[in-house]
Formats: C-alpha cells, structure tokens, sequence
C-alpha cells in the first residue's frame, strides 16, 4: 500500500513536474529551470516505473532494462553535448523520429499479443493500438526522411512524384478502410493485416515529407514533433499510464501551436503546405520588376553605419549557412562601442525551425533584449537609421505587401523600406528559395553588397576598425 | 453504441484528464515567446520520451523466454531514453546560452 501510494506520488509529481517546467519556460530567465524541472519529472517516472508493483511472479528483466537505459542515456547525452547549434533542425527531427519508433515498438507487441491470445483487448482498444502505429509509425519515418532532408542528403524533386498529394491521399484513405477492416473482424483474420497497416504507415511517413522542403521545413518539423507527442499518448492510453498521456498530450499541443504559428508566419493555411510545392506552378510572380541595382562600396557602408544612430540587423538563414554569426557580433560591438543602437530584426521563419535564429545568436553572444520579434522589429525599423539584411529575401519582400499577383502576397514581412537606408548582402542576384523576385534590391532606398556573408562581414569589420 | 457509451464510462477519468491536458498545454505553450521556440520543441521533444515508461513496463511483464517482446521492449527502452535523455541535454545546453547574456 505504502509503495503504491509512493509510486502514483512520483508519476503526479512527474506530471507536474512537466506542466510546471513547460510554465517556466515562458520567460528566458526562468527557463532552464523549467527543462530541469521537467528533467526531473522524467527521473522521478523512470524511477517509479522501475518499482512499480506488479504482484508477486513478475519476470522484472531487470539486467535487459538496466542495460537499455544506461545505452540510451549515454548515446542521448553524447550526441546531445556534440552537436552543432546550426544542426538542431537535425537532432531535433532524429529524436522526434526515435520517440515515435518507441510508440511503434509499443504498439507493435500489442498487436503480437492480441493474435497469440495472451491479452484480451476490445475494439477501442486496440483502435488505441493502430492509432499508436499509424501516428507513431509516420513521426518515425517522417522525421528520419525529414534529417535526411535537412542534412541535403536527398534532392526534394527527385523525391516528389508526379501528383503526389493524389497518391498521399490514397494512401490515406487505404489506411483509413484498411484500420476499419482490421477493427470489424477482429482476432479472425490474423495479425498479418496489421502488419501490413504498420508498414503502408511508414511508407506514408515518408511519403507525407517528401514533397515538403526548403522554408517550409519549420512547419514539417512542428508537425512532426506534434505527432511524437501524441503516438506517446496513444501509448500511454494502451498501459493505462496517465502521466504517460499527460506528457504526449502537451507535447501534441506544443507541435499544434508552433505549427499554426509557422503556417501563420507564412500566410499559408496548413493543407496547402502538406498538399502543395511553394517553388512548382505557383511561384510566377505576376508585375515585371526592373530598375537599376546600386551597389555600396564596403568602405561607404563602414562608414554609414559606423555614423548612423540606429541599424536593424535581418539576419536570414544565408547567415547561418556562411557560418557567420560570430562575426556579425563582432560588428554588432564595434558599432556600440562607437554609441550606434544595435538591434535584430528575427523573423519568425528565419532559420529551419521556430526560434532557429535566435539560439543561433545566442550562441553568438547576443543578448536577447536585442532580438526583436515581428511586431518590435516592424515598429522599430520606421525610426532606423540603417536596416542591413545579411542572407534573407522572402521576409524582406515587399510584394507581399503590394503586389497582389505575387505567391507570398500577404505573407507578415519585415517592412525594412521603412528604415532610412538599407544594405542587402547576398551572394548574388538569385531569387530566394520560393523563387520570387524581390522589387527591394531595386528600390530607391536600397544598396547592395555582394559576396559570401562571412568574408563580406570579415571585410566590413576591418573596415570599420580603420576609421 | 452501446460499446462506445459503456468505453465513455468506464475511461470517464482519463477523459477528463484528456480534456483538461489539452486545454492546459495550449494555455501554457501559447505563453512561450519566440526567442524560445527551438528550446521549447527540444524540451517538449524530450518530454515525448515519456514513452519509455511503457517499454520499461512492457520488459518488466515479459516472459524471460519471449525473446521476440524482450527485443521489442529493449530497442523501445533505448529508443525512448535517447530521446528524453538527449533532449534534456541539449536544450540545458542552449538554455544555458540565454541565461550568461543576462546582464
């Protein structure tokens, strides 16, 4: 009696423990007490989970469980203190794919156990038990697919069939009759149904990523994470665990809402970007932009911003690939050391996951308070003196704000034409990954600087320094 | 129908648990400002890892000479402890990289 009563007394507090730590996560001052707090939620679950009183003749395993856990906890914790902070779209993916597969492994000595008649499970039941494949199976392979994607190591229109979304949806609707199928006849037909309804899931995993890539990565990613969570809770539902559904369940509404913010972030609604290519048919911007692109020298630019009161920095994800955060601070503190106010326009697609940008500047040493989000940045940019766009296009494109034809017209932008002068640094004149022109590079306002970030940064700097 | 009143309730707490946890994540998670969204995904991330309780079980009820569960069990422990191990690490770690700017 004590023991069980210790034991529920650890999953509540487990429970808690993750519902707390989530709050406190709310503010980047309290926040890695909130993951600790939820770090301890997970021990104190494990712990409880290990003594749990099962009756008198239970096998316990208890050598196959030590062994398992001390393998995960050393594999996680090595490749969690190794990794690169650009990578995290990557680590974050594998182990969306990883907690699903474990939903799968679950699922899967259910439906072993309900053909060969050692546990009995109804009808809700066992749905319980496809709902774990399906969800569980497609967060596996959709997250594996999805760090293959993000690490280039597939070429996503060598990937996308034709009519593609025609084929997913098949899939779908085979899934759906199959699953009723398997649920209306019961132990009779064997478990080989539900063998193939595992691997049709897991093949639609990848099949439901294929299509999707490039700036509509954060939106898989959420999603996907989502999935994880709730193929937890699924799972939790089949061992009767309620601190295991209390846990799925927040991490499905946590994927929920970053999904919807990204989708909103890009003014787009969430089926046309499970359904539809960005780049494919829709990208045929419709007014011919032309003009005349000025280009700054790196001696004028040092000079302008070196003098300027204010500039907004928009870094783009060009910055993280040219590795060049840490010499963007370098900039960012020569120019406060000369009394300049330096801050950061962050659009929330910036990067290849929701709040990307923003870790990697952290890592780079910039304090927070310099990080505008949207609404900040779109008010503070109208008093700045100079908005300098370091890698980023389609957040900085204007037609999405007047030009109706255009494919991202009333995507939220970074309203950067209203800052006194802007510098665009790019590698070239190539269209960003949506393929839409961009009218800013030939705005009045507007100067460019070619080059690779890093190095043109790295010149700027020494620039700045001989003045 | 009659299946699906009687599964209503017989699982009317977990329901409420359901529900509730629903409207509780949202209220929570809505919260969370967008410096933080990647150490919130690799937090939740790691609390999906909740899953290894259930494998943990799943062992502890296996019969020692079901070889096939035992394996299934051992790869889900594994599985689902790199996943919460990991996650906690690494976003301690990027935490870490918000709180010493604070000045």
């Amino acid at each position: 009696m004590l023991l069980t009563f210790i034991i529920e007394a650890f999953f509540l507090l487990g429970s808690i423990g993750f519902i707390w730590g989530l709050r406190l996560l709310s503010s980047p001052d309290t926040a890695r007490k909130g993951n600790i707090y939820a770090g301890v939620g997970m021990a104190l679950a494990i712990i409880a989970s290990l003594i749990m009183p099962f009756g008198e003749n239970v096998p316990n395993n208890y050598t196959w469980i030590i062994v398992a856990l001390l393998i995960g906890t050393v594999l996680g914790y090595y490749s969690a203190v190794k990794v690169a902070m650009t990578s995290m779209p990557q680590m974050v993916s594998v182990f969306n794919g990883l907690g699903g597969a474990c939903a799968v492994v679950l699922g899967l000595a259910d439906v072993i156990h309900y053909y060969d008649g050692t546990k009995v499970v109804d009808t809700l039941g066992f749905l319980t038990v496809l709902l774990t494949l399906l969800i569980g199976g497609v967060a596996f392979t959709g997250s594996i697919f999805a760090y293959a994607k993000l690490e280039d190591l597939v070429d996503d229109k060598k990937v996308t069939l034709p009519k593609h979304s025609l084929v997913n949806m098949i899939m779908l609707v085979g899934l759906i009759l199959l699953g009723a199928y398997i649920l209306i006849q019961g132990e009779s037909i064997g478990m080989e149904a539900a063998i193939v309804f595992l691997i049709v899931s897991l093949i639609y995993g990848v099949s439901f990523v294929a299509p999707i890539g490039g700036a509509d990565m954060p939106v898989v990613i959420s999603l996907l994470n989502s999935f994880s969570g709730l193929s937890g809770a699924a799972a939790g539902i089949l061992f009767d665990s309620q601190f295991m559904v209390v846990g799925g369940i927040l991490v499905g509404a946590s994927g929920t809402i970053l999904t919807v913010m990204m989708c909103t972030a890009m003014n787009r609604s969430i089926w046309n970007v499970l359904i539809g290519g960005f780049g494919g048919s829709s990208a045929v911007g419709s007014a011919a932009v032309g003009g005349n692109v000025k280009e700054i020298s790196l001696n004028d630019a040092a000079i302008q911003l070196y003098y300027s009161q204010s500039v907004i920095i928009v870094p783009g994800y060009g910055l993280a690939v040219a590795q060049a955060q840490k010499i963007c601070k370098e900039i960012d503190d020569q120019l406060s050391a000369n009394g300049v106010d330096v801050k950061y326009a962050i659009h929330p697609v910036a990067g290849r996951m929701p709040g990307h940008m923003n870790v990697l500047l952290a890592e780079a040493d910039v304090p927070y308070p310099k990080l505008l989000d949207l609404d900040e940045a779109n008010s503070a940019l109208s008093s700045a003196d100079v908005t300098i766009i370091i890698g980023a296009n389609d957040v900085v494109n204007p037609a999405a704000e007047n030009d109706p034809g255009s494919p991202i017209y009333g995507m939220p932008v970074l309203k950067v034409w209203n800052s006194k002068s802007v510098i665009v640094m790019k590698r070239s004149m190539r269209s960003g990954y949506a393929g839409i022109e961009n009218p800013l590079f030939f705005h009045e306002k507007t100067k460019m600087l070619f080059g690779d970030a890093k190095e043109v940064l790295g010149k700027l700097s020494s620039e700045i320094k001989s003045l | 129908m009659e299946n699906l009143y009687s599964f209503f309730l017989d699982n009317l707490l977990i329901i409420y648990l359901l529900a509730f946890t629903v409207i509780l994540g949202f209220e929570i998670i809505a919260k969370v400002p967008t410096v933080l969204h990647t150490p919130l995904m690799s937090g939740s991330n790691a609390i999906s890892g909740v899953v290894v309780i259930g494998a943990i079980i799943l062992v502890r009820l296996t019969d020692p000479t079901d070889y096939l569960t035992l394996s299934l069990g051992f790869a889900g422990i594994i599985l689902g402890m790199i996943n919460a191990a990991g996650g906690f690490v690494v976003t301690d770690r990027m935490l870490e990289m918000f709180k010493k700017k604070k000045k």
